[in-house]
Parts: structure tokens; sequence; C-alpha cells
């Protein structure tokens, strides 16, 4: 039981949106599509979807052509980033809509819909909402509202456009935690939109990276948390200090940077950049060193130091705050650098393509 | 100093426009007299004539027959306008096309037209010689001169009505809502009849109680078109005027007076209507 896409590409009037999309789905996965706006992922989800067709490629479920199957006949089941709720049905007929539009001959009979409703409504802890219309529930009720009327009909995928994304921080966590409850014991397989790399990381089994129409990565978190494959996923993930470095014979070097730690790779001798998190960087105090604290800033748990050497080349580091205690403006730091990712070419900093952090990203969505 | 200058001495709470008490009254005043007023006076009048004498008047035969074939009229126009404007606005929201717009203007038309000029336009079409009655006539459809015609007037003045009710109601819909019916299985026609058409219901019972409501009373269109035959094509509208050129001003207040009771009632009842089948889809 498997979806398989492969080379999907679609266009929209001049922009290429999906540019040669390949990605197959197994059996009861959960699978996070994660990219910064634009990437293409939601449009992906729609095509998955039957709510819109690619211009090339192909699209199966179980060896069926997909593309030539209307949304109806694929069986999906789709939670719309805004619910998409029916505003004039109760809570219970908003669930069972999917069941009472069956052809007559397949439709189960009432007493059956109402049983299948009731299920549901206490499967998802919304029992006592029932007789309630969607204008009278808060966005976490509707977004178990939504997610309710999408399992009615027994899908074979479960899709869901950002289903975190309209709600407050607190709310989203418990939705988080109760989401992975949910496709567990319900062993759908379930493929998911998201522009919070902490939200796929967290709820994900694998987690497929997009960015400008493509994939970027796909892996298992930890797997693409450590290993990213491209300068794009390592800056989408937070490396965000990007060091030019020269290889030689697969060990990095770079004046001023402690990179024994860093271990050997099968890498051309010649420029690279090696790309870091400020938080797997070490200033250790050194006289010799050619590197000078510029700046120093407090967020009461975290310390955050740049880092500058004679060619301007700065470097963002960041530490729990009692461990830089002996560290002062201006003085002089070896910098030992615990991880990072080691990329050929030698871009410097200041020609990177820019890239929003993820931070910035959560924050440019309302 | 502008701004303790721009607080009032008495701490109210300051307004974003100045100006609320001055608008307020002109609003009330004109309310009052251009609107309110009359229809006071004429429930004064229709008070002075005494039950039993009203009701004389109201249920004579030609009073009767001209209020039941107003009321027959307007139901026809009405229904053929509920279909057709519900249409109408569907097209003009839904597709892309050239002209659009130009339809789209052509819709206030009917507004816009004096109506006896639509009138006077309708008798030439419908006419035995007119491009329409030439066709309809040896059909033995006769049109003009009879309810036909009377419905076809009141219709062409009150479709504006339903169409710009329902249009803004239909441009705003979620279009998330059908493409999830879609994804739940619904069929185009379930698509309609179960989400999009209680989505806008509210607003077409408005529309089209409206028109109804106008179609009672045109008069202008109406009177070139209907032949006017007492008990038979005379609107009561019309049946109005003529018992007022006859000095018959009680007959004609009590006229009057019934026909703005019904479109009252009807405008109460769909204004509940409509309150009642929004009353919980509007958020908190």
């Amino acid at each position: 039981m498997s979806l398989a896409i492969s080379h999907l590409a679609r266009r929209f009037d001049t922009t290429q949106v999906l540019r040669g999309i390949d990605l197959t789905v197994g059996k009861g996965e959960l699978i996070a599509l994660l990219g910064p706006s634009g990437s293409g992922k939601t449009t992906l989800l729609r095509i998955i979807a039957g709510l819109d067709w690619p211009d090339a490629g192909a699209l199966s479920f179980n060896g069926t052509d997909w593309l030539v199957k209307s949304a109806a006949e694929r069986r999906i089941g789709f939670v719309f980033q805004h619910y998409a709720l029916f505003p004039h049905m109760t809570v219970r007929d908003n669930i069972a809509f999917g069941l009472t539009v069956l052809p007559r001959a397949d439709r189960p009979g009432k007493a059956q819909i109402a049983a299948t409703v009731d299920r549901l409504l206490a499967f998802l802890q919304i029992d006592g909402l029932a007789d309630r219309y969607p204008a009278e529930l808060s966005g976490g009720q509707r977004q178990r509202v939504a997610l309710g009327r999408a399992m009615a009909i027994e899908p074979r995928v479960l899709l869901l456009d950002e289903p975190f994304g309209a709600l407050d921080a607190q709310v989203r966590r418990d939705l988080r935690r109760w989401l992975r409850g949910v496709h567990d014991s319900a062993g759908t397989t379930t493929i998911f939109v998201t522009h919070d790399q902490e939200e796929a990381f967290e709820l994900a089994d694998r987690v497929v990276v997009m960015n400008g129409g493509v994939i970027e990565q796909t892996g298992h978190p930890d797997e693409i948390y450590d290993h990213p494959a491209t300068p794009f996923v390592a800056r989408f993930l937070g490396l965000t200090v990007e060091v030019p470095v020269t290889i030689r014979s697969g060990r990095a070097q770079a004046a001023g940077l402690d990179l024994t730690a860093l271990p050997r790779r099968a890498l051309p001798d010649g420029p690279a950049t090696l790309f870091l998190r400020p938080a797997d960087i070490q200033p250790v105090p050194d006289p010799a060193a050619p590197f000078r604290v510029t700046e120093i800033a407090s967020t009461g748990a975290l310390l955050r130091i740049v880092a500058e050497n004679a060619a301007a080349c700065r470097i963002e580091a960041e530490m729990p705050r009692r461990q830089g205690r002996d560290l002062r403006k201006d003085q002089p730091v070896a910098l030992r650098v615990i991880a990072g990712q080691i990329f050929p070419g030698g871009a410097a900093p200041a020609d990177a393509a820019p890239v929003e952090a993820p931070k910035a990203l959560k924050e440019s969505r309302p | 100093m502008s701004m303790t200058a721009a607080l009032p001495a008495s701490g109210r709470q300051r307004r974003v426009l100045p100006g609320f008490g001055l608008t307020m009254g002109l609003t009330l005043t004109y309310v009052g007299i251009i609107v309110l007023l009359p229809v006071i006076a004429l429930f004064l009048k229709g008070a002075e004539i005494g039950p039993a004498r009203f009701w004389a008047i109201v249920t004579a035969p030609r009073t009767l027959a001209a209020l039941r074939l107003t009321m027959t009229a307007a139901a026809l126009a009405t229904a053929f306008n509920a279909l057709y404007g519900l249409l109408m606005a569907w097209v003009l929201v839904r597709y892309r096309f050239p002209g659009r717009r130009l339809l789209d203007a052509m819709m206030d038309i009917p507004f816009a037209l004096p109506t006896a000029v639509a009138g006077l336009a309708l008798t030439a079409l419908f006419s035995e010689n007119g491009w329409y009655g030439q066709v309809l006539a040896p059909a033995g459809i006769p049109v003009v001169y009879t309810i036909w015609g009377v419905a076809v007037a009141m219709s062409f003045t009150s479709i504006p009505f339903v169409v710009r009710t329902v249009q803004p109601i239909l441009e705003d819909l979620d279009h998330s809502q059908e493409e999830a019916a879609r994804t739940l299985g619904a069929t185009p026609l379930q698509i309609f009849a179960r989400v999009i058409f209680p989505a806008i219901l509210p607003a077409f019972l408005v529309g089209t109680t409206i028109a109804f409501a106008r179609s009672l009373g045109e008069f202008g269109a109406v009177i070139f078109i209907a032949g006017n035959l007492p008990m038979k094509t005379e609107i009561a509208s019309l049946l109005a005027v003529i018992r007022l050129e006859e000095y018959d001003y009680n007959g004609a207040a009590a006229i009057a007076l019934t026909l703005v009771a019904i479109a009252m009632v009807l405008l109460v009842l769909s204004n509940w209507l409509q309150a009642r089948l929004t009353r919980r889809r509007v958020p908190a």
C-alpha cells in the first residue's frame, strides 16, 4: 500500500511551482512536507488530493493511476488550513457530511451514521460539542471537527494543510501530540504541510524538505538535523553561520578555528563552506588567537557573542550564560567547533543567497 | 496642548469622526419627515375610516379582484426572478467571459430606467405586431392586457433586487468549503444544494422578498402593458389612484393601507427568517 509520485511538475502562469517531484509514501507513514512559503508544498498536497492537476508527471496509489480519478474517487481526507467547516451545519452534521452524500446504495442507515459520528466525537475528545455550530467553537475545537469530518469517510490518505497554522502556541503543542496519537491509533497514512520545522520534526516519521518546487532532502528528522544535504536545508535548520574553509586531504582548515572535532570528509582539496549552528561553536580565551569578541549580549539563559577577525569574518556563537562567564569584550578567542556541515565551493557568507531563518519564517506567516 | 483640547470636558469616549450628534440628528429628521410621517399619516387616515367601512372597501369585488391580480402577478414575477436572478448572480460571479462587466452594469438598468419608459417599451415589444408579440400571439399566448403582461412588467423592474443581494454573498463564499465537500464525495448538485445554497439562502430570501414587495407596488411599468380593465387587469395601486381621482380619499387610503400591510408583514417575516438562519453562524 503506497502512494507514488514521480516527476511531478506544475506551473501557474509564469511561475514554475513544482519542478519534478519524486516521492514514495508507505502505508501508515506520517510525513511532513516542510518548506518556506512558495516552496510548492501546498500545491503538491492539493495535487495528491485531486483539487489540482499537474502539467507533467505521475501519481499513483497502490499501482492505480490517481490522475484520472476525481477527488471523491480517491477517497482522501483533506483538512484545510482554515478548516472550511460548513457554517450552517452542527458539528454532528459536519462530521456526518461525507457519509450522507454517498449514493443511496452505499449509504449507511441513519442510526449507523449517528453511531459512527458518536464514535468519532469520542475518539477526537469533542463529545460535548455535537450540537454546536462552527462559529461557537474555538480554533482548536474547529481543527478537531475538521479532522473528524475528514476521517468519517475512512480515507486512504489523510492530508492536512498547515494543520496548526492558525492556532496559538499552547494549543498548537497540545494538538500536535494529540494528532500523533490519532494517527497511531487510526493507522492511516498521513501527509501534512508545515513551514514550522519544530512541528515537522516532532510529529513526522519522515520529513520532506522542499524549496523552490524541488525536494531538497527526505529523511528521518534526526538524520536531516545532523546531516543536512544541501546549503538550503542547512540554513533552514538553523546552521546560519557560514565560514569559508580550505579542504586538505579530507580535513577542513581555517585560521583561528579549531576544527579537529569534525570528522574527515571525502571532499576534494580546495575551497569549501562550513555551515554551523551558533550553539555548536565554543569560544575559548586564547591571547594568540586571531578572533576578538566584538559583541556580547545576554538573553538570561543564553549568552550570544560575536567574534570577528582581521579579515572582517563575523562568527556568531551561543552558549549557556554560565559557561561564558569569563568572556569579555575585545578579548581574543579561539573558536572550537563541535559540529558542522561542509559543502564544497567557496561561497562567502556575504555572497550567500538570502534565506529566511526558520524563526523569521514563523513570524512571516499570519 | 492639542491632546487636551481634543478631550471633551465631560471625559466621554472620543470618537474617530466628529459630528455624531449632527449626522444622527439629520438622519433621524430625514427618516421622520420623508419615510415615517407619510406612513403614519396613511395609518391615521385609515383609522378614520372605521373598521366596518374599511372592511367594506377592501372586500368590494373590484378591490378584491385588483388585490388578487396584484398578488398573483407579483408572485409569478417573483418566482421567475428568484430562479433567473439566482442564475444571473451565479453567472456574474462564477464565470469570467468577455462582456461580463457590461452585463454586470446592465443589471442596474431596471433601477435607472424610468418605469414608464420600461412599460412603454415592453408594451411595444409584446403588442400583436411587436417583436415578441408577433411570435407569442399566434401561438395563443397573449401577454399584453393580461396578467402575464402585468407579471412581465413587475419582473422587469424587480429583478435587480435578487441579483444584487445574492451577488456579494456568492462572491465572498469560501471556496475551500466547496473543495471540502468535493473531497468528501459530494456531487456538484449536492455541493450546490447542501453547501452553496444554504450559505446564500438568507440573502436570497431577503432579495426575493424585496422583489415581491416592489412588484406589489409597481405602477409605472405595469399600467401601460396591463390594459387596466376593471375586474380583469387592474392592479391595486392603479385602483387607489382611480379612487383618489374620484375624490374617494377613504377608498384610496384603505387600498394603499392594505398594500402597505402586506409588504410590511412580508418584510418582517423575511427579516425574522434571515435572523433565525444566521443566528448561530456569526462568531461570538
